[in-house]
């Protein structure tokens, strides 16, 4: 169980990107999350493995308060939170097993991987899971050579590679075209299903909400304005989460 | 008021500021002119002009090939007066240098014509009067024209004689194949010493330079904070972890010393050392770490690391003893490439210098890390009122041992001799300071310590690179003597504080995003730098340091100016001396090597990038 109670943040410069949230997660769930652009999604997917520092408010894992966790432990629950991002944020110049390996880097020794060795286990571990993927054949090319489909996938096996309890996904399929998109989401919710595996998915498209989400929640200028099944956004709550002008597409 | 008035007054004081402007312009550039001297009458100078056009002719002929030369000495005979007997005409080879004098024979005080072919070119020639064997009267002087051939009308000297005479013509000839001069193998000399000049300096300034720019760029260090306690101990804690590294550093390389003496010793010492180190090393820091230890494996591990430690030093010390060896071995085995065996011992020097900076740091950074560790636990551990009394105490100590270690720095310089002024009164005030910031803070505040290095390491860039290399090279030149080695330290200085500029403001450049998705794995910070940073930087650091080399090459051309070594110190004294062929030799090869680098620098950026 995840919950994030009252959480807010204020970035400097005044603009406050979430105002007071409050939800749980139960384990094993798949919660999408919608919104406009700009409207605090990404500011609470990287809260929650405080990428971004709260200003207030409280998220807690299990026993575990993450908001106040010291440095050192953060460490020790990065490692378990994986995260996808709407950009994949693969190391360009490096190989695409470099780059999945480097789901491992919570967990070896920073001594050791200052010098690139990894574990015999790991780097099996890593071409297992590019082939769950299905890009095994591309485990020694650079990154910036493969497409946005197949970057996204790395990005998916790197998240893998942490054994992880939760996914973050921010906004995983907007820089993809819909046939990719969905490739992406059937990863997902496979993750999900077959490895119990707890899925925060910031999403813009509402027939993906319908298709792959347990649950959604939507915010609103940073406020929590609805959370429930996906098939309850009818057109009244629609306009509420996008205004008045929003026009339904899809 | 109406708008088009407006619009017209607000014209009329656009034209008048436009005005002002115009004349604020032509009163700068007025005074530039004045301020440096612009002076025309100097241009037009006749005389000026005549030295100008002396330089420039001599800049256009390098000095670069000379040949020998030889005295070609010429001879005809001659009667003065003429004899009762005309003399017999000679047989004279066509092909051959020859010469005629017209008439052969002429009353005293009379005029001839001498004329000499086939001599070498724009030779200077001298013509001389031989009345016997014993006597030589000059003549004339000139020059043969550009086919080799003289002509003149000579005046004789009164000097009659009953016996024949001689009328000679003496040429410089060259001979045999052309040489180079002394300037221009003094000047290759001098240009492989730049470019290996340069070289060092770039290499040991990259060296530097690479860690030192990750502590100022903006976007590794902005998140790193610390809370007060943990300041406060790690002020306290750093200098002494470099004052206990450096000495147990020196007492262990000592002791490796005095029993390495034999080479068997030290080769086995620089095999074990390292052995058991990486044993020790792989020991203590599993590959996997997947919960934390408990404090017994603590305590052991840490046991492990330092005997780790111990037995690399061990092995680096013998490392060096085998170096300093082997080099003075290959120096008298191999006598002819000597450098070799010298580089050789002076890397075994190098390692020893080394050791004693390195272990001071690691432990001075190791100590700063438990301090933040202890600074934790007390943190958790102890009851309020008692943390924040020892955050009061440990603040006050903390400031006081900063400003006394600043005090005895600024005594080191101006040499006060006041304990008061350089101990006692900084470290009141540093208490002082130190409890307020304690009591400014509260326990949890986070102190943004990452910025304060960055906004200190980017002052210190800054400040030392607008000093010229040239001016550092003169404290060098104190430190080390005149030579190159001066101007490699001078230009390294230099390049370290130009390049960690440029280096850090690549790194702030680099993608946010693949930061982020590394930091989101949980890596530490070191991890996220060499996984997510390093690769991005590679192609920007090569870059830039190929074109630090080329600018070395070119200011090692004139660290020689100031005693830095180099091709600079050749051409400075030839300028002083006037000898401009010989200087032209120095500007042509500096313009060579600089136009050579350049193209070899662009093109190997296009193939690495």
């Amino acid at each position: 169980m995840l919950s994030v109670r009252q959480l807010t943040k204020v970035y400097e410069g005044g603009v406050v990107a979430l105002r007071d949230v409050t939800f749980d997660v139960p384990r094993g769930q798949f919660l999408a999350i919608i919104g406009l652009s700009g409207s605090g999604k990404s500011t609470l997917l990287r809260c929650i493995n405080r990428l971004v520092e709260p200003t207030a408010g409280q998220i807690v894992w299990g026993d575990l308060d993450i908001t106040a966790a010291p440095q050192e432990d953060l460490r020790r629950i990065r490692r378990r939170i994986g995260m996808v991002f709407q950009h994949f944020n693969l190391v360009h110049r490096s190989s695409v097993l470099t780059n999945v390996l480097a789901g491992r880097l919570g967990y070896v020794s920073p001594a050791w991987s200052l010098v690139n060795r990894f574990p015999a286990a790991d780097v099996e571990k890593a071409m297992r899971q590019l082939d769950r993927v299905g890009i095994a054949d591309k485990a020694r090319q650079r990154a910036d050579e493969l497409s946005g489909g197949q970057q996204q996938r790395v990005g998916v096996a790197r998240a893998l590679m942490q054994d992880p309890e939760i996914i973050l996904a921010d906004e995983p399929v907007a820089s993809l075209d819909p046939v990719l998109a969905h490739s992406i989401m059937q990863y997902l919710e496979k993750i999900n299903d077959e490895d119990g595996v707890t899925v925060l998915c910031s999403l813009h498209f509402l027939d993906l909400v319908h298709r792959y989400a347990d649950r959604a929640i939507a915010l609103n200028e940073g406020r929590l304005v609805f959370d429930g099944p996906p098939k309850e956004i009818d057109d009244r709550r629609f306009k509420e989460i996008y205004g008045k002008d929003a026009e339904r597409v899809g | 008021m109406k708008p088009a008035a407006l619009t017209g007054w607000r014209r009329i004081l656009r034209s008048v500021l436009i005005g002002l402007a115009v004349i604020a312009g032509i009163v700068i550039y007025a005074y530039g002119f004045q301020a440096t001297k612009v002076n025309l009458d100097e241009v037009r100078s006749e005389r000026r002009q005549t030295q100008l056009v002396r330089i420039l002719r001599a800049l256009a002929q390098p000095d670069i090939v000379v040949f020998s030369q030889e005295e070609v000495t010429l001879s005809a005979p001659f009667y003065m007066p003429c004899p009762p007997v005309p003399p017999q005409q000679r047989e004279l080879n066509p092909r051959q240098p020859y010469m005629l004098v017209t008439p052969s024979c002429i009353e005293p005080g009379g005029k001839v014509v001498v004329e000499a072919f086939h001599l070498d070119p724009n030779a200077d020639a001298t013509i001389f009067l031989v009345p016997n064997k014993d006597v030589k009267l000059r003549l004339s002087s000139l020059s043969t024209d550009a086919s080799g051939h003289l002509r003149t009308e000579v005046e004789l000297p009164e000097r009659s004689s009953e016996t024949e005479q001689a009328i000679t013509v003496v040429t410089e000839q060259n001979v045999g194949r052309p040489r180079l001069s002394r300037s221009a193998i003094d000047t290759w000399d001098k240009i492989i010493e730049t470019v290996f000049l340069a070289l060092l300096a770039t290499t040991l300034g990259t060296l530097i330079a690479v860690p030192l720019s990750f502590l100022a760029a903006r976007n590794l260090m902005k998140g790193i904070t610390i809370t007060p306690l943990g300041l406060a101990l790690s002020i306290l804690a750093a200098p002494i972890g470099l004052a206990v590294g450096a000495w147990a550093a020196s007492r262990l390389a000592g002791w490796t010393m005095s029993v390495s003496s034999s080479p068997i010793v030290s080769l086995s010492g620089a095999i074990v050392g390292p052995g058991l180190a990486w044993f020790a090393a792989r020991w203590a820091l599993p590959p996997v770490e997947t919960a934390p230890p408990s404090a017994p494996v603590r305590w052991a591990r840490t046991g492990a690391m330092l005997a780790a430690a111990v037995a690399a030093v061990i092995g680096v010390v013998c490392l060096g003893q085998i170096l300093i060896q082997a080099g003075s071995w290959l120096e008298t085995l191999l006598p002819s490439v000597s450098f070799l065996g010298k580089f050789v011992s002076d890397l075994g020097d190098i390692v020893h210098l080394l050791l004693t900076a390195v272990l001071g740091l690691a432990t001075a950074g190791l100590l700063a890390s438990l301090s933040g560790r202890l600074a934790r636990l007390m943190t958790e551990g102890l009851p309020a009122v008692a943390l924040r009394l020892s955050q009061l105490a440990i603040s006050a100590l903390a400031g006081a041992v900063l400003l006394a270690l600043i005090g005895a720095a600024v005594d080191w310089f101006y040499q006060i001799k006041d304990l008061r002024l350089t101990l006692y009164g900084p470290a009141a005030v540093g208490a002082v300071l130190g409890m307020a910031t304690s009591l400014r803070y509260g326990r949890r505040d986070a102190i943004p310590i990452g910025l304060a290095i960055y906004y200190l390491s980017r002052t210190i860039f800054n400040g030392l690179r607008a000093i010229e290399a040239l001016i550092m090279a003169v404290v060098f030149v104190v430190w080390v003597g005149i030579g190159p080695f001066a101007g490699v330290l001078a230009l390294s200085l230099h390049s370290i504080a130009a390049m960690a500029k440029l280096y850090s403001e690549q790194v702030e450049s680099i993608l946010p995003g693949p930061l982020e998705a590394i930091t989101a794995t949980g890596a530490t910070r070191v991890q996220t730098i060499i996984y997510a940073v390093i690769p991005q930087i590679i192609p920007p650091y090569i870059s830039f340091t190929m074109y630090r080399w080329d600018i070395n090459v070119r200011m090692s051309t004139i660290i020689g100016f100031a005693g830095g070594g180099g091709i600079g110190f050749l051409l400075f004294q030839n300028i002083n001396l006037l000898n401009y062929r010989a200087a032209s030799v120095q500007m042509l090869a500096i313009a060579i090597v600089v136009a050579s680098m350049d193209y070899l620098s662009s093109a190997l950026r296009e193939r690495v990038v």
